[in-house]
């Protein structure tokens, strides 16, 4: 039965090619969304995901958040997510702003909804208030619980190992899927 | 929705203390997608040598429909201080921001302006 088994080959490699360029273009596709959310909202990350219980109730850890951010100035009462040269940024309600008339410059105050202090003693340098280009967006919206892998993912090392052990298995699990329910 | 003041004492750079009463009926703003409404109340005036300073006086976290309607008297949960020596004399408006925040999607938020307030031209 030589000749069956010759005539496999080529299909076998075809559809191998056609099942790598569909993978390729999903994964072409999640990061055209993911530069074009960066574009269209105008911020470095325009999803985060809340790491720590300042801004309870209204958001718990593993919440995440939409930001945009535009040349609007900066007022009280926005929620904001700054960094001023720190491992991670802080997401924090602005409830002092000082704009200045001629450089329109300001010195901004925030502070934790649930903390009782500002964040004057969280800024860097001794600076005593946070300046607008330290801000990287403001929330727009808001999302509970799906940011919970991330954290998992960061904070637990193991799982952090294992994501690199399951990937290739989730890959090659997903193509076998795209082989059994492939048309050829 | 009425805000009073009181008091002012001032060291340093200018300070002020004064006390509020405020009473709000925001239940029209509660949804079965509002999670809550964080208020608060901030000072706004012009300086000199600034076009706009926002100072929040006081705030706090409506967690549901059936708090959303109540008179409080509170002097400012935080401090009133200027950049400067700008306030004896000062008219300032003074603004209720509501936040509402859902339990998912958009948030959004508005305020009112009262405006007419001034403080006194000299130190007490």
């Amino acid at each position: 039965m030589g000749w069956v088994e010759e005539n496999m080959k080529p299909t076998h490699i075809r559809q191998i090619l056609s099942q790598a360029i569909s993978l390729g273009m999903v994964i072409s596709s999640a990061l055209i969304i993911w530069k074009g959310l960066i574009c269209i909202t105008g911020s470095e990350s325009p999803v985060v995901v809340v790491l720590s219980g300042s801004m309870e109730p209204g958001f718990k850890r593993g919440d995440i958040l939409f930001l945009y951010m535009n040349k609007d100035p900066i007022r009280a009462g926005q929620i904001v997510v700054f960094n001023d040269g720190r491992d991670v940024p802080i997401v924090h309600r602005v409830i002092e702003v000082h704009e200045q008339r001629d450089s329109k410059e300001a010195d901004i105050l925030t502070k934790g909804d649930a903390n009782l202090d500002d964040d004057r003693m969280l800024y860097t340098s001794s600076n005593r208030w946070l300046q607008q280009k330290y801000i990287m967006g403001r929330a727009v919206g808001f999302l509970p619980y799906v940011g919970w892998l991330t954290i998992i993912m960061t904070d637990k090392p193991i799982i952090k190992c294992f994501r690199f052990i399951l990937l290739p298995y989730i890959l090659l699990g997903a193509l076998g899927l795209l082989v059994i329910t492939s048309k050829e | 929705m009425n805000i009073n003041w009181f008091q002012k004492q001032p060291k340093g750079s200018d300070e002020v203390s004064l006390t509020m009463n405020i009473s709000a009926d925001l239940q029209s703003l509660f949804t079965w997608n509002t999670k809550q409404v964080f208020i608060f109340v901030a000072a706004e005036y012009e300086t000199r040598k600034n076009s706009l300073n926002q100072v929040s006086l006081w705030d706090a976290i409506i967690p549901a429909k059936e708090r959303a309607k109540f008179w409080i008297r509170s002097s400012n949960k935080y401090r009133f201080v200027d950049h400067g020596k700008n306030l004896r004399g000062k008219e300032f408006n003074l603004t209720l921001h509501w936040h509402v925040m859902p339990k998912t999607g958009k948030m959004f938020a508005d305020k009112i302006v009262m405006s007419g307030y001034s403080l006194p031209e000299e130190y007490i």
